[in-house]
């Protein structure tokens, strides 16, 4: 088991607030006090691992969930999991969800007036390897409406969440694809300053994972919350 | 040296398609030793208002103050051995509810340990980043010492208190409360 070192602290500018007014739905669901400043303990030091077969197999491939293939572009999505120290984040989950071509989610709360694809639930799992890297097989989520201001559009995306070796280390971030008009006006993807951060939510179109004559490759690197590292590391 | 951690981005309204497989309500099983607790409450936001699309995350140690961190990648979940793990969506009254075993002491940062608490992870649509909250037992002795209590002035320490309903120990309430005079503590690390 590694030693418990804390994670290092958040570079200003690469987080969110909690409070973004732009994104109008966190101005009542934000703190109106400021947050309290802990010293990590073995509480934020220790997270859940889950075992290899968390993961149902086939689940990295969302075009075939279902008798059919669904609507849409078919894309691979691939990437490698590191944290701030430059190591590799082995066997750690990450969950997909998203919507289908049409831009609309299989979710009972989804009114946008958009076809739902039978062949498409928009669910994903899958463990990193041994090295940190994982992939997806999905089509390219459609654009959508929101209501958080007039003519508001959602960039396409694709939600993803990471737990890492800690609580410290837990993840929920979107990954959006390069060129993308909407992204501009997007309170959500600009609720940062530091604009290296937000290109970094911007999937980069990748020759070496896209397949010939069967779908384009998208690389999405992830970085987790992690120590330091020190020269000193690896000579015990 | 790699970039500072991605940024976070909220889940959306849409969370449940790929959150809710690993949607765990009783996070220990019948051969699990300690004493058995239900927690329930509600989430509310800034002008009073349940939130029926939060989900909330719990890590906790087990009854001796021992995390499953060692959990071996090529074993099973479940069984004898306690995971830790929670995920409680809110229903449309913005309540939730888990039971589990309440935790044993775990080390602090000062050599002492710390009261026994509960880790919580707090996400919603309108959260760009998870907020970060504890659960401590009201009354419990422990309480007085915690590092982390200590943190916090005295007149909010009562938010991060569950609290037995009708007098009841192993049927407790904690409420989650975004803004306002009753604000719920929130944490950062």
């Amino acid at each position: 088991m590694e030693p418990l070192l804390p994670v290092r602290s958040i570079v200003s500018g690469t987080q969110p607030l909690h409070l973004h007014p732009p994104y109008v739905t966190s101005k009542h669901r934000s703190p109106a006090k400021p947050l309290i400043r802990l010293p990590q303990t073995i509480s934020e030091l220790t997270g859940p691992t889950f075992p290899r077969d968390i993961v149902k197999p086939g689940s990295f491939d969302l075009t075939r969930q279902r008798s059919g293939e669904p609507l849409g572009q078919r894309i691979v999505v691939s990437g490698r999991v590191m944290d701030e120290g430059d190591r590799p984040v082995p066997h750690t989950l990450i969950e997909l969800w998203q919507a289908n071509a049409a831009g609309r989610y299989l979710h009972e709360r989804d009114q946008h007036d958009a076809p739902l694809d039978p062949n498409f639930t928009g669910f994903g799992q899958v463990l990193t390897d041994s090295e940190g890297r994982y992939t997806f097989v999905t089509i390219r989520p459609g654009e959508y409406p929101w209501r958080n201001h007039y003519n508001a559009w959602r960039p396409a995306h694709i939600h993803f969440s990471l737990f890492g070796p800690a609580f410290a280390t837990r993840l929920v971030t979107q990954m959006y694809f390069p060129g993308d008009p909407l992204l501009a006006h997007d309170p959500i993807f600009n609720c940062v300053d530091d604009e290296n951060a937000r290109n970094r939510l911007i999937s980069i179109f990748d020759w070496n994972c896209t397949i010939p004559e069967q779908a384009l490759g998208y690389r999405f690197d992830i970085v987790l919350r992690g120590r330091d590292s020190s020269p000193f590391e690896n000579r015990s | 040296m790699s970039p500072p951690a991605t940024t976070s981005q909220t889940v959306g309204p849409f969370f449940k398609i790929g959150l809710s497989p690993l949607y765990r309500t009783e996070l220990a099983s019948a051969e699990i030793p300690g004493e058995r607790i239900t927690i329930q409450g509600r989430v509310l936001d800034g002008q009073g208002h349940a939130i029926p699309d939060a989900v909330l995350e719990i890590w906790q140690a087990d009854a001796e103050g021992n995390y499953s961190q060692s959990l071996d990648f090529d074993k099973e979940l479940g069984g004898s051995s306690f995971f830790g793990f929670g995920r409680i969506p809110t229903d449309a009254q913005g309540s939730f509810r888990f039971s589990t075993v309440k935790p044993g002491s775990v080390p602090g940062t000062d050599g002492n340990k710390q009261a026994p608490h509960i880790l919580v992870s707090l996400f919603m649509r309108g959260l760009l980043i998870r907020l970060v909250t504890r659960i401590y037992f009201l009354n419990d002795p422990a309480n007085e010492k915690d590092f982390a209590l200590q943190l916090v002035e005295p007149a909010r320490r009562s938010t991060l208190m569950a609290i037995p309903i009708n007098g009841n120990p192993s049927l407790l309430e904690w409420n989650v409360i975004l803004q306002g005079e009753q604000e719920t503590v929130f944490f950062d690390f």
